[in-house]
């Protein structure tokens, strides 16, 4: 449906899944600050574009969700990660970096080794 | 794996949407409070840090309708939504949706049964296996299949291109099975048959070619599935069971399986019998006759990879070589394959042109109804213009807004579809049902299969976007802008366009028919009070072949004189008397040429009449009511010693004699050269149809022309049911074993109504799918002027128009377009009874009361397609439709 999301959707679906597998369980403002902070600028203008992607891996079945309290007892929901969140993080993330080490070794090759 | 998790979680989500609606609410207000909280803190003023928040957050609507396509599948969830609506839209406007439906459900539910039809008639007709290589042999020079047992022997024992041959004859058969001995039409089956047709048993077992041995050695015989269904309650101990087949002792072996009901689709057996036994059953031996073609048809599996070509090559090889054989009996003899079902190309050929054109012309009723309403539809789309342009302004995308308008489309498609289909199977179970004469086991099973549900699906599907396809254009050039501002609307032209010409064509064709199945009616109503030449009423027939119980020769002629005076002696029977062909019931009337006496050469060509003939009783006259114009009847002294005596008709006395006067008394030959004498001249009658016209007859002594075919005439003014007991047990007491057949004349003569009653049926019944396609087309043509008009007639009754001239204005195109559909129908109807004269007795136009039915009929249809546009044009109220502009 919304194709033109997908790449910084996968993106940003990563972040959550690592944000939540280091600070356990999170509210959705809590994981935005989160990334924020990490990635500084690539969330500042839409938060709210988060929802929808938590809302994907939930019903893929990689996060969980229920209403808590927070810090300053406001209602929220909070996220956390399942047990198959954690394997396909731990998949993701080998992807990932497999796919760094791919593009790093090309952008380090220079010409004399092509040849 | 984690799609289809996900796709189903989307699903259920579709369907919960409301409850969750909530949730991302909640927590956008939090996720907001929390930023604020964070700006407070950071020094913010609280407004700015609010703002803050929000702006941070992003486009909060737009947020909410992504997690929403997140969530649940858009597609439905839009289609819910378009469904509700298109239901409101058409709760809202009953009329339409009743036309409409009304509409589709007749041209599917037409096109539908018309494929069953087809479907049973001509693709699937036989419930065999390998049907598609099953062929029956067809005569090269004629469409029929007669063969002799020889012939046939000889086609199967030298081809090279067949698994193997079988033949079957049909017959009619007493079957006496303990209680109320019953005559049955059967299949004469070669022994063989069964294993051709590569069948199995339900039950017990069929007979085998290992099972003849010569002329009446294998008294066995097989049940049909419906016939052992009907006649024997699926009592599955009748294998075994010996009942008698004419008197003779016969063993069934088994049932067929259900859906067979033998080779011919229109012909249904009740038994099968090995054709060795043809003596018994037939009471001649024609197995050794090679001129005796007794044999109904020949048919087979052609071998695997023998194509048609190769197969008729083979046969007439076949046939050349019985020609030079068997000169004196086998001349001209090539082959043709056709398929068995239908009796080879002798009704297969008009059969499949009569269902194609039928076909044909359901479609073009169901193109017709898809043009009527979608007319209709755009009518509709016209009135919604400011409510589809509204939705454009708000930004809704145009594919978005033609998808509303085609679920509206296909629920009503859908809608329509669904009730067509249903009276489709009301009609096709009716049809199967229907056992047109009652003599004869024809009997067409039209069961819906799943081809029938498929093609009802997508002509059901394509009519709905076909009709829902009309509007498009208009929504594509929607410009919002104009609409609102302007409500431009369209004057209606005053040319004439291809629509009108569609509308007047249609009128004409539902008048056409109008007038013809009036007509036909007419001329039915007219044909059952008819000078017939008898008189049916109170008279009941009750027919016996005696052969059937073994009689023949004299025997039979002390049992036709015993059964009538047991029968005279019924208490309240005023006469009786008997014929050997009942005109207009049996069907196969026998004629015979004759010649004038002075004729000595007695060649075909110097024939002087060719005339029905009948062998009666001396009373038979007066049980039917036939009138003697002059002379007598005939005595019991006219027997085979006496001299030949006649009785003819006037018109066989025109013809043979030139006048009624100079035929008393006078001599004629038949073509074996015996002189006739004539005793008396009877009136002229209706013999073998009802359409035909005044015809020879000559009635004959049966003392001096024997049958052993008898029909009983009873006249008696007796309630009918009582006194058919009271003659099937006088019958009883006669002979227990012979099978008699009752029924009161008037009824029997179905069979010679059958034509014009069909005519009319079917007139009708494409009437009253005319009127309705009539309807829709005036209905939707004057709602699309009304809604056009509608700020004009509202202007004009502003200005102080009457209702009569608000009325003329908003629908005198339609009623004129209604006039000259009509006038033409009417005129093309009354061309048109010269061929249905041929079909329907006395079948005339010029007769008031067609003339003004026709009328009738007319202004109705345009009252009932104008009503709810015309109500809509007087209810116009100019003040609110000029504030609204």
């Amino acid at each position: 449906m919304k194709q033109k999301t997908d790449v910084p959707q996968g993106t940003l679906a990563l972040m959550v899944l690592k944000t939540l597998d280091v600070l356990g369980s999170l509210h959705g403002y809590g994981i935005a600050r989160r990334i924020e902070q990490i990635s500084g600028d690539l969330l500042a203008v839409n938060q709210g574009t988060l929802y929808p992607v938590l809302l994907k891996l939930e019903q893929e079945g990689v996060i969980a969700s229920e209403w808590g309290a927070s810090e300053n007892n406001r209602r929220a929901r909070f996220y956390r990660l399942t047990k198959e969140g954690r394997k396909q993080l731990q998949l993701e993330t080998q992807d990932w970096e497999q796919t760094a080490a791919i593009i790093g070794r090309f952008f380090a090759a220079k010409a004399e080794d092509l040849s | 794996m984690k799609f289809m998790r996900r796709f189903f979680a989307r699903l259920t989500n579709s369907a919960t949407q409301r409850a969750r609606d909530e949730r991302i609410s909640e927590e956008i207000e939090n996720h907001i409070a929390m930023q604020t909280d964070e700006n407070l803190r950071a020094g913010l003023p609280a407004i700015e840090a609010r703002r803050q928040a929000i702006l941070k957050f992003g486009g909060r609507e737009a947020i909410k309708e992504d997690y929403r396509s997140e969530r649940g599948l858009l597609f439905f969830d839009n289609l819910a939504r378009d469904l509700r609506f298109a239901f409101r839209m058409l709760r809202k406007s009953p009329g339409f949706t009743a036309v409409a439906v009304i509409t589709l459900a007749m041209a599917i539910g037409a096109n539908a049964v018309v494929f069953g039809v087809l479907n049973a008639l001509i693709l699937h007709p036989l419930h065999v296996p390998q049907a598609e290589s099953l062929y029956g042999i067809q005569h090269g020079n004629e469409a029929s299949s007669y063969q002799s047992y020889p012939d046939y022997l000889d086609l199967r024992e030298r081809n090279r291109s067949f698994d193997d041959i079988a033949a079957y004859d049909a017959a009619q058969v007493g079957l006496d099975a303990g209680e109320d001995p019953s005559r049955v039409w059967i299949f004469l089956a070669s022994g063989n048959y069964f294993d051709v047709l590569r069948l199995q048993p339900l039950l017990g077992r069929f007979f085998h070619a290992s099972d003849e041995h010569g002329p009446n050695s294998a008294p066995y015989i097989v049940l049909s599935y419906s016939y052992w269904h009907t006649h024997f309650q699926d009592d599955r101990g009748v294998v075994g069971r010996v009942v008698q087949v004419n008197k003779y002792p016969y063993t069934i072996l088994g049932v067929a399986p259900p859906g067979f009901n033998g080779t011919l689709v229109f012909f249904n057996p009740g038994f099968f019998v090995p054709l060795v036994d043809q003596e018994q059953v037939e009471g001649v031996n024609d197995l050794n006759s090679r001129g005796k073609r007794f044999i109904f048809m020949t048919l087979g599996h052609l071998k695997p990879g023998v194509t048609k070509a190769q197969a008729i090559a083979d046969l007439n090889s076949i046939g050349s070589y019985l020609e030079k054989t068997y000169p004196q009996d086998d001349d001209q003899r090539t082959f043709t394959l056709a398929r068995p079902s239908l009796y080879g190309d002798y009704l297969g050929k008009p059969a499949r042109a009569f269902m194609t054109g039928l076909m044909l012309l359901s479609a073009l009723i169901l193109l017709a109804a898809c043009a009527n309403l979608g007319s209709l539809f755009g009518a509709r789309a016209a009135d919604r213009s400011r409510e589809v342009a509204l939705r454009l302004a708000l930004g809704a995308s145009r594919a978005r807004i033609l998808r509303q308008l085609f679920t509206e489309a296909l629920l009503l498609s859908l809608m329509g579809g669904a009730l067509g289909l249903w009276g489709g199977f009301v009609l096709m179970g009716g049809l199967s049902a229907w056992r047109p004469f009652s003599r004869w086991p024809a009997q067409l099973r039209v069961h819906p299969d799943a081809n029938v549900y498929v093609v009802a699906l997508l002509l059901t599907l394509a009519s709905g976007f076909l009709f829902g396809a009309f509007p498009v254009r208009q929504v594509l050039r929607t410009n919002p802008y104009e609409i609102i501002k302007a409500s431009s609307r369209g004057i209606v032209g005053g040319r004439i366009t291809i629509r009108d010409l569609a509308i007047v064509v249609q009128i004409a064709i539902c008048a056409l028919l109008v007038t013809s199945s009036i007509v036909a009616v007419r001329g039915l109503l007219r044909a059952l009070h008819s000078d017939l030449g008898f008189e049916p009423r109170h008279v009941i027939l009750a027919d016996t072949d005696l052969s059937m119980g073994g009689y023949s020769g004299q025997r039979a002629l002390q049992m036709q004189k015993r059964m009538i005076d047991a029968v005279a002696a019924i208490p309240g029977v005023a006469s009786v008397g008997f014929i050997d062909w009942a005109p207009l019931v049996s069907g196969g009337n026998v004629d015979s040429l004759v010649f004038t006496d002075a004729t000595a050469d007695l060649r075909r060509s110097n024939a002087a009449a060719e005339s029905y003939l009948f062998g009666v009783s001396p009373d038979y006259f007066q049980a039917a009511h036939t009138v003697f114009l002059s002379g007598r009847t005939f005595t019991w002294q006219d027997d085979e010693n006496a001299p030949r005596v006649a009785v003819i008709n006037q018109e066989f006395a025109r013809r043979v004699f030139g006048s009624a006067a100079n035929a008393l008394g006078a001599y004629f030959k038949m073509p074996d050269g015996t002189r006739l004498a004539v005793v008396g001249i009877v009136e002229n009658g209706k013999y073998a149809s009802l359409t035909e016209d005044p015809s020879p007859a000559m009635f004959l002594p049966f003392l001096q022309s024997p049958s052993t075919q008898t029909y009983l005439a009873v006249r008696s003014d007796r309630d009918p049911a009582q006194l058919a007991a009271a003659i099937r047990g006088t019958m009883r007491s006669l002979d227990a074993g012979l099978p008699v057949y009752m029924g009161p004349w008037n009824k029997e003569l179905e069979t010679a109504l059958f034509g014009s009653r069909m005519a009319a049926i079917t007139l009708g019944v494409m009437g009253v799918i005319g009127a309705m396609l009539s309807i829709t087309g005036i209905f939707g043509m004057a709602a699309y002027s009304v809604s056009k008009r509608l700020r004009e007639l509202g202007i004009r009754m502003a200005l102080g128009a009457q209702r009569k001239q608000v009325l003329q204005a908003a629908l005198g195109r339609a009623l004129k377009l209604l006039g000259i559909g009509s006038a033409a129908g009417l005129l093309l109807g009354i061309l048109a009874s010269r061929v249905l004269s041929a079909i329907v007795y006395q079948a005339t136009p010029r007769d008031p009361v067609v003339l003004a039915g026709v009328v009738v009929a007319m202004l109705l249809l345009g009252l009932v397609a104008t009503w709810i546009p015309a109500r809509r044009a007087l209810a116009i109220d100019p003040a609110i439709l000029m504030r609204e502009d």
